[in-house]
């Protein structure tokens, strides 16, 4: 009978539409999800990829970076700039200029995995806004990099003296001795590690991460 | 007292009060809808604006303002800026038959029912021309759509109310809601004695009423995933803005007629509480609640297939309104013909 | 290119009955997704002919794969279809570990199938979701998202991308699997499977969508054989071909699950492939999560990666079908072809023939249920 069918399948149909409507109730009686982003925000993944940026060594309050230039290597899109100068009285050649073009950058992280020295990681900054192209299209790391270093300074003020004292020390060892640094290989590494026990106040908390670091960047 | 009853006073008062009555709904329906929609979907909708978003038509309005009212080089420019108006007018003189409460109608007219059905139909006119003066292949497309959908629409439309005229025996809104008075038993929608089908035409009217407004699972005029904006296209601006407070507008005169129709107007479902504001509160609870099931439906379904939306009109809607109207005529008459032969 | 002509009407021989326009549908439209530009012949609301024009978001990809090493390409995997990156990536990285001979981890193996199948699930959810809003259901990509947004935190909390992922590296993985991503998954699984149940009650039974896609749109397994047309389209035709299992790869042989196939050959044979397949992955996930292996999660990988001459395929399934890579080799650090086969450019092929007389919102929905994904098409 295609009349009864017919008239089954208009009555199936409706209570379909029906069961669609009790559906969205249901859902309409469950709390909003949203978060309303400017007012409260989500707290980045450990691992996020956001922007490349200079790692805060915390020990000495400088960057790793000796520009060996393998990040630069590395990247797919050509949107690292690094410069290095050896500077007096170090071992490794440090960073002077680093820049990225994130106009360019895909955040794949091919200069993080590819970095010797951990010395560059993920920024967990999403919100990166300007009005200007040149802030993004040469983006100064290393400009970042020392605003950290003002806040770090301000934070561990022990560390921050300690590490001019090295500094300093390191100054005036160049400017007293000839470059024969190396014949005796261990000396820039002797040298720093009575500086930085040096300061007594809190002689405890320094030297177990100084100890760590200064071994794997040494390495 | 007196002077407000003077008659160019009582027009005056009418005329500003359906046109504030419209424009207020027309802007916070769409916000309810908004707001609606978010529920749904689980999110809070516009809540910036404003006390929670409750100023936001108000920010949507002035942003529609502000805009060009651009017309498209090659458009019939009488036709173009003649369709907001036209679209717009006829829920306005449509609400000026419906019985908000039993002391508050604007013109009580005892053929109400037809009046508002005659100028219904011309929202049709106007958004096909709307569309035609756009000059645009969409717009066109959209036009022809129209057309054939409130024309297919009407006819079961008119079907029910021609089974609810021969239950009521009048044409007057007031009178009929007054005819189911005394509790929400004596509804014209529970009247099953009359016709056990009645439940099932007033669900006909109501899907008849979201095609007949262009409404969701029926929005074959805005189908925007298909026709970019329907007939809107080429409109922007206020123009644009006059057509979609017009849907809301025909949404509200939709709903308030099948409140006068089948769930008893300003009656009250109790049967006592029902006069004067009491009435119009009974009257603003039941439309709204018909407008948010319109709302909710919306955001429930998918948009239908035109040739099946005819396809439901002509041979599901018409068939069975064709016979809910015989078994209420037989209803009717079986009494006469069982005292003839008895 | 298009020539002129084409935008000129079809000739009716002076007769008005029979006149016919164009109708630009994109690059810029609703309905297509992207930037896909379709030049409509209409007879009123009858199509007389379809031409795909694409091309629009062309970015050499195949052309990029020529100029950097092999490693520095991989970035670009997960760029060409951004929805199911997960696959892109395995396919190019299968391709170079089978052409150097890089034994890949156990480990290594599982996480990229438990990755790549909630991957899956994720893409799938977005066609649910846009097919929905062609149809002019707004809620559904709404609910869908709200999952969907499960799937992209667990895989943010595991490579820190949530679309263009390009976790998977020569020889194993980016960085391990940790314990909290594989019991967010499980917890993800066990979330899934009611809201798929509520996903059919609200869409798949509903007869609006049912009078919308049943019937619409028939692809026949010829017409898919002719224009290489895979995934979810030619098992909606009643192919079961699925590259799992007709050229397995990575740990799929030891895995169960069904190829879900329909004979109906319409929109809804393709719509409920999808559906069965979000339930068959999540199936997969839960055989490889109670099978993981512990162990490291990358091999040996030479640090200057230069491979021997020769040419090499490897295909995966991904979302929309069949993707290969074929990469030629001659020696070098750089590659000297890299060929990319899409599934969705196959996919769109055979549109110009199958939307012939349909009427134009049947011909948007077979649209939707084609799953393009446009920049997939362009490359």
């Amino acid at each position: 009978m295609s009349l009864l069918t017919a008239l089954r399948e208009t009555v199936a149909g409706f209570k379909s539409l029906l069961t669609g409507m009790r559906i969205t109730a249901r859902e309409a009686a469950k709390p909003s999800i949203t978060v309303q982003y400017p007012h409260d925000t989500l707290k980045m993944a450990d691992r996020f990829r956001g922007h490349v940026k200079l790692v805060l060594d915390p020990v000495t309050g400088k960057s790793r970076c000796t520009s060996c230039n393998l990040c630069v290597r590395a990247c797919p899109s050509d949107c690292l700039t690094v410069e290095g100068i050896k500077r007096e009285g170090e071992k490794k050649k440090s960073v002077s200029e680093y820049t990225l073009d994130f106009t360019t950058c895909s955040l794949c992280g091919s200069c993080v995995e590819a970095c010797p020295s951990d010395a560059i990681e993920y920024s967990k900054d999403y919100n990166v806004v300007s009005l200007d192209r040149a802030e993004f299209a040469r983006m100064d790391l290393l400009k970042k990099l020392e605003a950290e270093a003002k806040v770090w300074a301000e934070k561990n003020p022990e560390l921050a003296a300690a590490a001019a004292a090295a500094a300093a020390a390191q100054a005036a060892a160049a400017t007293a001795k000839a470059p024969a640094a190396a014949t005796t290989a261990s000396a820039p590494g002797a040298g720093a590690a009575p500086v930085a026990t040096t300061p007594a106040p809190t002689p405890a908390v320094a030297p177990v991460p100084a100890a760590g670091v200064t071994e794997t960047r040494t390495t | 007292m007196n002077f407000l009853q003077t008659e160019p006073i009582r027009i005056l008062l009418y005329l500003v009060g359906i046109c504030a009555f419209v424009g207020a709904n027309a802007a916070y329906l769409v916000l309810a809808e908004r707001k609606g929609a978010g529920r749904i979907q689980r999110r809070p909708g516009p809540n910036e604006a404003g006390f929670g978003g409750l100023l936001q038509p108000l920010a949507d309005g002035i942003k529609l303002l502000a805009k060009q009212v651009m017309v498209p080089p090659g458009t019939d420019a009488l036709l173009f800026r003649a369709a907001p108006l036209l679209v717009m007018a006829p829920p306005l003189m449509c609400l000026a038959m419906i019985p908000f409460s039993d002391s508050i109608t604007a013109r009580s007219l005892n053929v109400g029912l037809l009046f508002v059905f005659s100028f219904g139909s011309i929202n049709v006119m106007a958004l096909m021309l709307g569309g035609w003066a756009s000059r645009n292949k969409f717009a066109i497309i959209s036009s022809a759509r129209v057309v054939s959908q409130n024309v297919a629409y009407e006819i079961p439309m008119l079907l029910v109310v021609i089974t609810l005229l021969m239950v009521t025996g009048t044409m007057d809104l007031n009178e009929i809601i007054q005819q189911q008075g005394g509790g929400f038993w004596k509804w014209n929608l529970f009247k099953v004695w009359v016709n056990p089908l009645m439940p099932v035409t007033f669900v006909i009217f109501f899907i008849c009423m979201l095609a007949e407004t262009n409404r969701a699972p029926f929005d074959m005029a805005e189908a925007e995933s298909e026709l970019v904006a329907g007939a809107f296209t080429e409109y922007g601006g206020m123009g644009f803005g006059v057509f979609f407070m017009a849907e809301y507008a025909n949404i509200v005169v939709g709903c308030s007629l099948a409140t006068v129709l089948f769930l008893g107007g300003w009656q009250s479902p109790i049967g006592v509480l029902s006069g004067g504001l009491w009435g119009a509160g009974w009257f603003l609870l039941k439309l709204y609640a018909l407008i948010f099931t319109v709302i909710w439906i919306r955001w429930t379904f998918p948009r239908t297939q035109f040739y099946s939306l005819l396809n439901l009109s002509w041979k599901i809607l018409i068939p069975i309104s064709l016979f809910t109207l015989l078994l209420t005529g037989a209803m009717m008459k079986l009494p006469v013909v069982y005292n003839h032969f008895f | 290119m298009i020539a002129q002509k084409d935008l000129i009407p079809v000739d009716n021989g002076g007769d008005p009955t029979k006149e016919t326009f164009v109708l630009n549908l994109g690059p810029q439209h609703p309905a297509a997704h992207g930037v896909l530009r379709v030049l409509l012949t209409m007879d009123g609301e009858w199509i007389q002919r379809a031409e795909p024009v694409i091309g629009y978001i062309h970015r050499m990809h195949e052309k990029m794969g020529e100029n950097r090493t092999w490693a520095k390409f991989l970035p670009n995997t997960s760029r060409i279809d951004y929805l199911s990156a997960m696959h892109y990536t395995h396919a190019f990285v299968g391709a170079v570990e089978r052409a150097a001979k890089i034994e890949v981890p156990v480990r290594a193996e599982y996480a990229r199938v438990i990755t790549s199948e909630l991957n899956r699930i994720s893409s799938h959810m977005v066609w649910w979701g846009a097919l929905l809003l062609d149809l002019g259901g707004f809620t559904p990509i709404l609910y869908a998202f709200d999952d969907r947004e499960k799937i992209l935190d667990l895989l943010e909390a595991l490579c820190g991308a949530r679309l263009t992922y390009c976790y998977y590296r020569f020889g194993g993985l980016y960085n391990d699997v940790d314990d909290a991503f594989l019991k967010g998954t499980r917890d993800f699984v066990a979330h899934m499977k009611p809201r798929l149940k509520m996903y059919r009650e609200l869409v798949t039974d509903n007869i609006i969508l049912r009078k919308r896609l049943t019937g619409i749109g028939p692809l026949s397994a010829d017409l898919c054989r002719r224009y290489g047309a895979t995934g979810p389209v030619i098992r909606g035709a009643g192919v079961a071909y699925d590259v799992r299992r007709a050229e397995p790869y990575s740990v799929y042989p030891k895995l169960e699950f069904k190829i879900p196939t329909y004979p109906e050959a319409d929109s809804m044979a393709r719509y409920l492939v999808r559906m069965d397949e979000m339930e068959q992955s999540l199936f997969i996930i839960e055989q490889a999560l109670d099978q993981i292996p512990t162990g490291p999660f990358i091999g040996k990988v030479p640090r200057v990666l230069k491979l021997p001459v020769g040419d090499t395929c490897y295909a995966v399934e991904a979302a929309r079908g069949r993707f290969m890579v074929r990469i030629v080799s001659d020696g070098k650090e750089i590659p000297y072809r890299v060929k990319l086969r899409t599934p969705s450019f196959s996919n769109l092929s055979l549109y110009e023939e199958a939307s012939k007389g349909m009427i134009l919102p049947d011909a948007l929905a077979m649209m939707g249920s084609l799953d393009l994904v446009i920049p997939d098409i362009d490359r």
